[in-house]
């Protein structure tokens, strides 16, 4: 085969690739803030004493883990408009992202609280604690040390499945690889470079959220 | 242009799904043959072997589908291997169920308590009947649950099949939007019949795993 590989013809497009992971990493950021405050209060409303509130909880996990994201993002950017509700491309990932990474943190999270011994709530609550405060202060930082590694490993994921954005054309990395490779003519290259982008980003982002758990959770991880 | 009933939107809606189901197990049935050959060799004994299925595994799953996907259906034929949607999809589902199966698999291996491989083997037992009568029947029961928990996660990846034009059930609802203009039924229709699809393997797992649990007590 006479095809050789030519990853020079890519170094021109170094601003491009740094707009696109700004992007990338900015959605992320943004899903993962609002996805676990989301998620904490999904968590705690799913052990609410009233059913319906726990019914309702139940149905919005089951009915986004169990449908592909990108159907989700095309139902928010395709379908709503016609009920009125027109978001641009960045802000129906944006929302789109938050309301997929809620589900599963609301999954994780609760499993992390049920993890949490009886006796702690009570103990908290027999100090004199008022039930927001023992939950705050006691119930919840030993829930997230319980469950962080998984909450990490969903944010990562997040990030992965984001790739998917750029088909309502917002400007993410893999929209930049897609402008890239239609103007070099390169594709091979240009996928390679920025699968292998992903993959540092997804390793470095594990390492720092696991670094950040090790301060936040100094002595609580079990 | 022909105007489209309800009807025959969810009729070719349910039709496309069974492209969505097949493609899943063809990546399911490959992805697990693929997926135990290379547990055999993670369990191994060659420590570059065993490295090797290590880097592959997070290679798979550390970098987006999409963009593997991408680089089979756009990339390979730059390097003169022509590739069609439908086999760029099956090979690229295959691979990527064969690293997570694998990484399922070993877990469930590694869970088997030591003492089982040596009580075999100081029953006279050699290395592969070890792993055929002792190990993977236990590891089997043990792997069954995430398996079926992972079924879901790869009928919802075909709907990336959509991206590079295979005709599934994300990819027919694109074309029936540009000639219905109704994306929010159409849509929701879709996202109902993957719903539909996974929700029971959802709550199958579950309910293996409940059994699992009990059992072992």
């Amino acid at each position: 085969m006479g095809y050789q590989l030519d990853f020079g013809a890519l170094v021109q497009y170094l601003g491009l690739f740094f707009e696109g992971t700004a992007v990338t990493l900015g959605l992320t950021a943004l899903a993962s803030l609002i996805g676990t405050g989301l998620g904490i209060a999904g968590a705690a409303a799913s052990r609410s004493r009233h059913i319906w509130v726990r019914r309702s909880m139940a149905f919005y996990v089951e009915l986004i883990r169990n449908t592909p994201f990108i159907v989700q993002m095309f139902f928010i950017f395709f379908g709503l408009p016609s009920v009125g509700l027109r978001l641009s491309a960045l802000q129906a990932a944006a929302l789109a992202m938050i309301i997929n990474l809620t589900a599963y943190e609301i999954e994780i999270i609760r499993a992390g609280l049920e993890a949490v011994p009886p006796g702690q709530n009570e103990a908290a609550r027999s100090m004199g604690l008022h039930s927001l405060a023992v939950f705050g202060l006691i119930v919840l930082p030993q829930a997230l040390a319980n469950v962080y590694p998984a909450l990490v490993g969903q944010i990562t994921i997040t990030m992965l499945e984001s790739a998917v954005v750029s088909q309502i054309a917002v400007v993410d990395l893999t929209h930049v690889a897609d402008l890239i490779q239609s103007r070099n003519f390169r594709s091979f290259e240009t996928y390679l470079v920025i699968t292998l982008a992903y993959l540092v980003l997804a390793v470095l982002l594990r390492r720092l959220l696991a670094l950040a758990g090790r301060g936040l959770f100094a002595g609580r991880a079990p | 242009m022909t105007d489209f009933t309800l009807w025959d939107i969810a009729r070719n809606l349910l039709l496309a799904g069974r492209w969505t189901l097949l493609l899943s197990a063809i990546a399911f049935a490959g992805g697990g043959f693929f997926g135990l050959v290379l547990l055999l060799i993670r369990i191994g004994t060659g420590k570059w072997l065993r490295r090797a299925v290590s880097l592959y595994v997070e290679l798979f799953q550390s970098t987006p589908l999409l963009m593997q996907l991408f680089m089979v259906y756009f990339g390979l034929p730059r390097l003169g291997i022509d590739v069609s949607a439908w086999l760029a999809a099956a090979v690229c589902l295959t691979l990527y169920s064969s690293a997570f199966l694998t990484d399922i698999w070993r877990g469930a291996v590694e869970a088997i308590p030591r003492g089982q491989w040596d009580g075999s083997a100081s029953l006279g037992l050699h290395y592969l009947a070890q792993l055929r009568l002792v190990i993977l029947p236990q590891a089997t029961r043990m792997a069954i649950p995430p398996t079926v928990g992972f079924l879901v996660q790869l009928v919802k990846s075909t709907a990336l099949a959509s991206i590079v034009g295979f005709h599934e059930l994300t990819r027919t609802a694109q074309i029936l939007t540009n000639a219905t203009f109704q994306p929010f039924v159409i849509y929701g229709m879709v996202a109902l019949i993957y719903f539909a699809i996974c929700y029971p393997l959802t709550e199958l797992s579950r309910r293996l795993e409940r059994q699992l649990m009990t059992s072992a007590r």
